[in-house]
């Protein structure tokens, strides 16, 4: 290590040299470059997402069908929730941890950079498939994005073979991303960085690395034996060759579940990096914060039938996952009240990062507790397939999820960019954000109470009010992220010089390197005490 | 970076892509696991291929179980079929038999197979069937029309919570299968 030290002075400017236009992107190795693929793309996605959304609204804006059919109604819940899920959320998270995990432990890249440009750059064939198939005869996957059989077997309109082999792709993808996060925290931290010194960005993400790794191979399995029950004569959900579909939504939630924390996990990594920087004060309960990732990873694994209490389950059954699922309730009820400790005294300022990581903690809680609703078997019978269940899932998706990733962009913009943003316009992206987010789903919850089914084009009249009032919230909620664009735009074109550490914050060793991050950082290991 | 580092690399690398492998499996693990959990505990409401003894627990007088007859054709089957009595009362341990009607609409041979689910999922282990045209494939000539039995009686120790069963038969088209 040593004599690398030396070398390092003198090697680099050379190391600088990088490719330049589409070769640098096509062929980089480097974390930074592969992170700020993951960002842009996830963002692209997401207005794509935004997109179908904003469609599926404006048929939702009246009673009757105005401007699209049934069936395409149908693709577009479908394709909206795969592009959140796989195209926006997922990659967004790993974007950061490409970006900030090597820079957080002190390593000079991941552990295997060519794996690396791999997993990010066969995302974009897996989604120009899945989003191809929109423009063919068959129409795009119609069957929801949790593709039921039969809906995705027997009665599918032959997008079947293109939604599998998307869905394939994408789990490759995170699969590597997964196990290069895993073998980067486990053999490149700096000397000294101890297990329980990481960062708790660095901790959820590794445990949602493990999560991947477990579940992912599982929803490829399904898709499998969903491609060759529709084209090749098996009869794993077809009950007619000895097969059950409710197997399917046993194994497709055993992969579901654990999949949904796979969403939020790194989100509750960057608002506990963020709340003590704007405190002023050390994260409470560090330890207890770890624990408590760790078991509600572990939770996640034997919960999965809540999904399905409608199926006819027997009473111990429902007993079981019913019980199973308000355990989860603890740990992460010991992580709110952790970010509450935090916050508790503190000499709170409330930059961009932290109205974003207080509005997610605030409304990420609301979300749980809906989930919570959603989780006693008795009242389930009511809610499930409602637009109560919607509510809860954009809550905890859209408030939590997205709005954590917007809260760790504009803490970590200014180290990417060299540049602070324009606090001004992101003020605006944020309450315009935060007001029509609840205008959009809030209202869902009383939607659903009162009976209206999800995933239909069409609905009562007594839904009327609540649906325009839903709607207008989407329209809104969605050009806000227009000014988010422009935020980055803005901030990366220029504005005031961001320091080494603009934020003043006490921990994180992402802030000893200056802003913009060099190329290259921590080639030689930071000294940890 | 050292020799000792990138063996370690790789010796994780070689570890989680194991794991992924074993997961991958483990999906595919799970179709007979379901099987054996299901046949066990009866809980998705199959029951058994296997024809049942005759009973010999005698006949429990005390209570009188109501059974339901539904039936449902799959997609694109052109048939008619229907259960010739919709309900019948039977104390456990009685014997019964039902008859079923079925009949070829189509100007073409057809195999039909009729898949059997019982509701409450609880009630399907003590269903017990001593003859079932469910069986054994029925093939059935362009219009031909057949009465099909069944003959069943419910275990003695069906569960006191349990007053109505409903037995369901799904007919599949299997023509394309069986030829195959």
């Amino acid at each position: 290590m040593t004599t690398e030290a030396i070398h390092d002075s003198h090697e680099h400017d050379h190391h600088d040299h990088k490719m330049t236009g589409i070769k640098r992107w096509l062929f980089t190795t480097n974390h930074k470059d592969i992170g700020t693929l993951y960002l842009w793309f996830a963002f692209i996605m997401l207005l794509f997402g935004g997109a179908l959304a904003m469609l599926i609204r404006a048929e939702l804006f009246q009673p009757g069908l105005q401007f699209v059919e049934p069936d395409f109604f149908n693709q577009l819940t479908t394709v909206h929730g795969l592009i959140m899920v796989f195209g926006a959320i997922m990659p967004a998270f790993t974007g950061f941890a490409n970006w900030m995990i090597p820079m957080m432990i002190g390593a000079p890249d991941m552990a295997l950079p060519r794996m690396n440009n791999w997993s990010f750059w066969i995302l974009p064939f897996a989604f120009a498939i899945l989003i191809s198939s929109f423009f063919m005869d068959s129409g795009a996957p119609n069957f929801g994005w949790t593709f039921y059989a039969p809906l995705s077997t027997t009665y599918s309109n032959g997008s079947t073979a293109f939604f599998v082999f998307a869905v394939h792709i994408m789990g490759i993808s995170s699969i590597m991303g997964a196990i290069n996060v895993i073998v980067t925290i486990m053999n490149m931290r700096a000397p000294g960085m101890t297990y329980m010194k990481m960062p708790l960005f660095v901790w959820t993400f590794f445990i949602t690395a493990y999560l991947l790794i477990a579940v992912m191979p599982v929803l490829a399995g399904v898709v499998t034996m969903v491609l060759t029950d529709t084209y090749f004569g098996t009869s794993f959900f077809d009950a007619a060759g000895g097969g059950d579909p409710v197997m399917f939504q046993h194994i497709f939630w055993f992969f579901g579940h654990p999949e949904v924390y796979i969403m939020i996990l790194p989100a509750f990594g960057i608002v506990s990096t963020i709340i003590p920087t704007f405190a002023r004060k050390k994260l409470f309960g560090y330890s207890s914060m770890v624990y408590a990732t760790a078991s509600i990873a572990f939770l996640s694994f034997i919960v999965w039938a809540h999904h399905m209490f409608t199926t006819g389950m027997p009473l111990a059954g429902e007993l079981f996952f019913m019980y199973c699922t308000m355990l989860i309730a603890v740990p992460t009820g010991v992580k709110v009240f952790n970010w509450v400790a935090t916050m508790w005294r503190g000499a709170m300022t409330f930059e961009l990062p932290m109205l974003f990581s207080i509005a997610f903690v605030i409304l990420f809680t609301i979300g749980g507790f809906s989930g919570l609703m959603l989780a006693l078997t008795p009242v389930d019978f009511q809610y499930h397939d409602t637009y109560f269940v919607v509510a809860h899932f954009h809550y905890v998706l859209v408030t939590g999820s997205l709005f954590s990733i917007y809260a760790g962009a504009y803490y970590w913009l200014p180290k990417w960019t060299g540049h602070m943003f324009s606090e001004r316009l992101g003020k605006a992206h944020f309450w315009c954000s935060l007001i029509s987010v609840n205008i959009l789903f809030f209202p869902m919850h009383f939607l659903g109470l009162a009976g209206m089914p999800r995933r239909i084009p069409d609905y009562a009249l007594q839904f009327a009010d609540f649906n325009k009032w839903v709607s207008i919230g989407g329209f809104a909620f969605g050009l806000s992220q227009l000014i988010f664009l422009a935020v980055v735009i803005q901030c990366i074109r220029g504005g005031k010089k961001a320091e080494a550490n603009p934020w003043e914050a006490e921990e994180g060793l992402e802030w000893s390197v200056p802003s913009p991050a060099p190329y290259h950082t921590f080639e030689t290991p930071p000294k940890i005490d | 970076m050292t020799e000792q580092h990138q063996q370690n690399i790789n010796k994780s690398v070689k570890k989680l892509t194991l794991i992924v492998c074993a997961m991958f499996g483990f999906g595919f693990a799970l179709v007979p696991l379901y099987d054996v959990f299901c046949d066990i505990t009866g809980l998705n409401g199959k029951t058994s291929n296997q024809a049942a003894s005759v009973n010999e627990n005698g006949v429990d007088e005390s209570r009188l179980i109501t059974v339901q007859f539904i039936s449902h054709l799959s997609k694109g089957i052109p048939w008619q079929f229907e259960p010739m009595v919709k309900e019948i009362k039977v104390h456990p341990g009685e014997t019964k038999l039902v008859k079923f009607y079925a009949k070829n609409d189509a100007a073409r041979d057809i195999v039909g197979q009729a898949v059997p689910s019982v509701s409450p999922g609880q009630a399907a282990v003590y269903f017990q069937k001593i003859e079932c045209f469910c069986f054994n494939q029925q093939p059935l000539k362009a219009s031909e029309d057949v009465e099909m039995a069944l003959q069943f009686y419910v275990d003695t120790e069906l569960p006191e919570e349990v007053n109505t069963i409903t037995l369901s038969y799904t007919l599949y088209d299997i023509t394309g299968k069986v030829e195959s």
